[in-house]
């Protein structure tokens, strides 16, 4: 008997335990390291290690020119490689105080907004496949891929695209390009359609994601959250609105929002946004006028090859640009934008030279990562994979 | 969205309300920056986020920048956002390698990374912050890589040794010295000396 009351009084202490999540797990959406501090299954403290992707983006910004740390977006959030870009482009143009012709700026929208299709889609499959879902990533991949085939169609790569330059973007979209993108919006609905047949009345999928990690108004501002993590609590806060970039202005869309800014609903919103994404896109492709797609006669953009085959002049331009770089006036600007994760933003310092003095990247994932702490604490352990999935993490941008 | 009048009106409630610990203010390219003595951050950051017909609640970013020859080196730049104004605001205060920063992190829990990462990065020390670890760099990583003394190539490297059956660091080691091109000037600052001319007239002569 006596034996049997130490037992009682050491099961809870044994409740207590430390669980190291990562940095290797297919949860973690790359290299994430947590230190979960549980009572049995409900996690009382998340100590989050980040950095294991840190490649010094910032710093190398410094020692490139304008043009050659255009790359480096890419590789910040990989799943939406050309909303990141136009941030940096957006920087540039404001300092310099060019403005982009028209044709480049429904591109550019046309991009992003295929850029937040290709971000969503893997977010929402891979959050489902995190609660166990495993059809979706399969059909939401089939789709992703051809967005991939229209990103290397119009620049030649599937991923790092370096396609937005400042003063426009690089090339010009060919004709039969752009039928095929609009042949998609046709079908692609479709597909959401079955998707959201899977997922949205799902049983299981409701009960590991409705009142789980619920945002309200003081997380909102006390974490300094943005994006669908505000949208999924029923604010309509979108830079593409509020601030808007581009021409953004010019078209019509609505801001989904949530209700319960739990997980489901942030899933909701980005089902609904991704609809609003279909009809941006095909809204610029009618819209989008003829002309140039990079600022004409300016010293940012190259001069076109065959005007280079001709001109000593065009030819000196060239060499000048891809060595020495065009330089920007001194001074400081911060440039955002609604990428599909959040406000996207980017904090540079010229000193006038063909070089960034400073380049601070403002990357969405994270203040979302680092509420983690907040948003985990009374949560059960299986929830932590759910929360994480549904913040809309990725590395590459976090650790920069 | 953010208009020349919007940001005069905004100074100048702050100039009237919250006058002592200012330093200065300009509009650039429509945007605001409010210069902040180090010592006031916290209460002018308390104000921005708290008094009517201000609502700067979202601390969007923190960070460094370095400027070595001034004496007060570190630049710490606050962004703040207001979605109920849909305006954005600039703060910024100097600081050196000793001097710490009274840290937000009481008003603005997000600031909690933030200013780690801008220790982590500079070396910049904050006051009252909870947790002031390294974010970004390593276990046992030393020295602040976004300074400008900071090389670019850093000082270690890192390989797994087999036989040791661990990471190991070593000094880095480059098989070409990183070649930092003197862009600024190839055309207009091209010298009659070319670098090594020198060497050949002392022979000569």
């Amino acid at each position: 008997m006596a034996d049997d009351l130490t037992v009682g009084a050491h099961e809870h202490e044994d409740r207590k335990f430390t669980l190291n999540f990562g940095p290797q797990h297919p949860a973690a959406h790359g290299v994430l390291r947590m230190i979960l501090d549980l009572d049995g299954e409900v996690v009382e403290r998340v100590d989050s290690h980040v950095g294991l992707l840190h490649r010094g983006t910032e710093k190398l910004l410094e020692y490139k020119t304008y043009l050659q740390g255009l790359p480096y977006f890419d590789r910040l959030d990989y799943c939406a490689p050309m909303n990141q870009e136009h941030a940096w482009c957006l920087a540039i143009e404001r300092l310099l105080g060019v403005d982009v012709p028209r044709r480049a700026s429904f591109i550019r929208v046309l991009y992003s907004e295929i850029g937040r299709l290709m971000s969503h889609i893997l977010n929402i499959t891979t959050q489902a496949m995190d609660v166990g879902a495993l059809t979706p990533i399969t059909w939401g991949f089939e789709e992703r891929e051809k967005l991939c085939v229209f990103y290397e169609r119009a620049c030649g790569s599937r991923m790092h695209s370096a396609y937005f330059r400042p003063g426009g973007v690089h090339q010009d979209l060919p004709q039969d390009l752009i039928d095929d993108i609009w042949r998609f919006t046709e079908t692609f609905p479709a597909v959401l359609d079955d998707i959201e047949g899977l997922l949205t009345e799902n049983r299981i999928f409701k009960q590991r994601n409705v009142d789980i990690g619920v945002v309200d108004r003081e997380t909102i501002m006390a974490y300094g959250f943005s994006g669908v993590m505000v949208r999924g609590s029923g604010f309509a806060w979108d830079l593409r609105r509020a601030q808007p970039y581009e021409v953004y202005s010019e078209l019509d869309f609505k801001i989904p929002v949530g209700k319960n800014g739990d997980n489901y609903d942030r899933y909701v919103c980005r089902m609904d946004e991704m609809r609003e994404s279909v009809s941006l896109i095909r809204q610029c492709i009618e819209k989008m006028p003829a002309g140039d797609v990079l600022l004409a006669g300016s010293k940012v953009s190259p001069p076109r090859r065959g005007e280079m085959k001709t001109s000593m002049e065009a030819l000196i331009h060239h060499f000048k640009l891809y060595t020495e770089g065009f330089h920007v006036p001194e001074g400081e600007i911060y440039a955002a934008v609604e990428a599909p994760k959040g406000e996207f933003g980017v904090y540079l310092v010229s000193d006038g030279t063909n070089r960034p003095y400073r380049a601070k990247l403002r990357a969405p994932g994270f203040p979302h990562l680092a509420a983690m702490d907040h948003l985990c604490k009374g949560h059960m352990l299986a929830d932590v994979s759910a929360i994480l999935g549904s913040l809309d993490i990725v590395f590459g941008e976090i650790d920069r | 969205m953010s208009d020349r009048e919007a940001l005069a009106a905004l100074i100048d409630g702050l100039d009237a309300r919250m006058s002592h610990g200012l330093k200065g203010h300009d509009i650039m390219r429509d945007e605001l920056t409010v210069h902040v003595a180090r010592e006031h951050i916290v209460p002018v950051v308390r104000f921005l986020r708290d008094a009517s017909g201000f609502s700067f609640e979202t601390l969007v970013d923190i960070c460094g920048v370095d400027y070595p020859e001034r004496p007060e080196r570190f630049e710490v730049v606050y962004h703040f956002l207001s979605m109920q104004l849909n305006q954005r605001i600039r703060l910024k205060t100097m600081t050196d390698e000793q001097t710490p920063i009274p840290s937000i992190v009481s008003l603005h829990p997000s600031a909690n990374w933030y200013e780690r990462e801008a220790f982590d990065m500079y070396g910049i020390q904050f006051s009252g912050h909870p947790d002031l670890r390294r974010l970004l760099t390593d276990y046992g990583f030393e020295g602040y890589p976004l300074r400008k003394d900071f090389p670019l190539t850093g000082y270690v490297e890192v390989r797994y040794d087999d036989l040791e059956k661990r990471v190991v660091q070593e000094p880095v080691q480059l098989t070409q010295e990183y070649r930092n091109f003197d862009f600024l000037s190839p055309w207009e600052g091209m010298t009659n000396v070319i670098p090594g001319d020198e060497k050949a007239e002392t022979e000569n002569g």
